[in-house]
């Protein structure tokens, strides 16, 4: 199955640019589907981004970030090839990790 | 039956209690208490708070001041509250973690980021809205609490889609 995350990490030397966009419901759990029955919530709750052994970027979220999530940030201190660990867990304890090079 | 002597078991309950009341209020007083955003786990009483003031103070354990360091940038008018694209740029110094509240929503904390050392104090998200409310933008600097704040108009919530 392909990955639930897509990134692109990119840097110019110095700042490494990464965009991240997750494929997940994030059900709030107050959404009732066409037959009236609530929607239970389903959402990812915690986002970590490693880079060289260290957490760069940890994202908790709650049912208020959008379905398939959007989230961009930048940091200093990587080179060129080295990898980006992104992994997320859910409330209903689903999980996915990818890692990319960065470019 | 030894225990209907009088008044005399029942008092000496009482000051034991109080005794025992007085030790754990010292024994507490060395605890720092420690706040979600200063730690590894996941807040999950923060996110469950409604209102703004009681999210912020969950996640941190203080108050912010506004700060016009803070660049808020967030639409006039979101068209589909489902998605609207919220970010935030600071020029405050010693970032540690950056998050986004919105005011009107069913839980008002609605992500939060944790910013480490060479992580640039900058976030580009997208959130769910209800109806027209304020976003705050809350920067915690230096151990400091800042804040931006900007309304947005919603004309279709993000809430029942």
């Amino acid at each position: 199955m392909a990955s639930s995350i897509r990134v692109r990490a990119t840097t110019n030397g110095d700042i490494t640019e990464v965009q991240t966009l997750i494929q997940h419901p994030m059900d709030t759990g107050l959404v009732k589907d066409a037959k009236g029955e609530l929607i239970p919530a389903h959402f990812i709750q915690q986002l970590k981004f490693e880079c060289n052994g260290k957490d760069v970027f940890v994202a908790d979220w709650g049912t208020a970030v959008s379905k398939d999530p959007y989230v961009k940030f930048s940091f200093k201190g990587a080179k060129k090839s080295d990898d980006l660990k992104i992994s997320w867990t859910d409330n209903k304890g689903g999980s996915d990790t990818i890692t990319a090079k960065i470019s | 039956m030894t225990t209907t002597t009088g008044p005399h078991p029942t008092r000496r309950l009482i000051l034991q209690g109080a005794a025992s009341v007085a030790l754990l209020g010292l024994g507490n007083l060395p605890f720092v208490p420690a706040y979600a955003a200063a730690n590894d786990k996941y807040p999950e009483d923060a996110f469950k708070l409604k209102n703004e003031a009681d999210a912020i103070k969950a996640l941190y354990g203080k108050t912010a001041e506004p700060s016009d360091k803070i660049k808020l940038d967030a639409p006039e008018i979101a068209e589909n509250g489902g998605v609207v694209p919220i970010s935030v740029t600071t020029t405050l110094d010693k970032v540690t973690s950056i998050s986004f509240l919105v005011a009107e929503n069913p839980n008002a904390l609605a992500a939060s980021y944790r910013i480490a050392d060479g992580t640039l104090p900058s976030v580009a998200n997208r959130l769910k809205m209800a109806k027209t409310t304020n976003v705050t933008a809350i920067v915690e600097a230096d151990g400091k609490l800042y804040s931006a704040t900007k309304e947005v108009k919603v004309t279709v919530g993000g809430c029942g889609g």
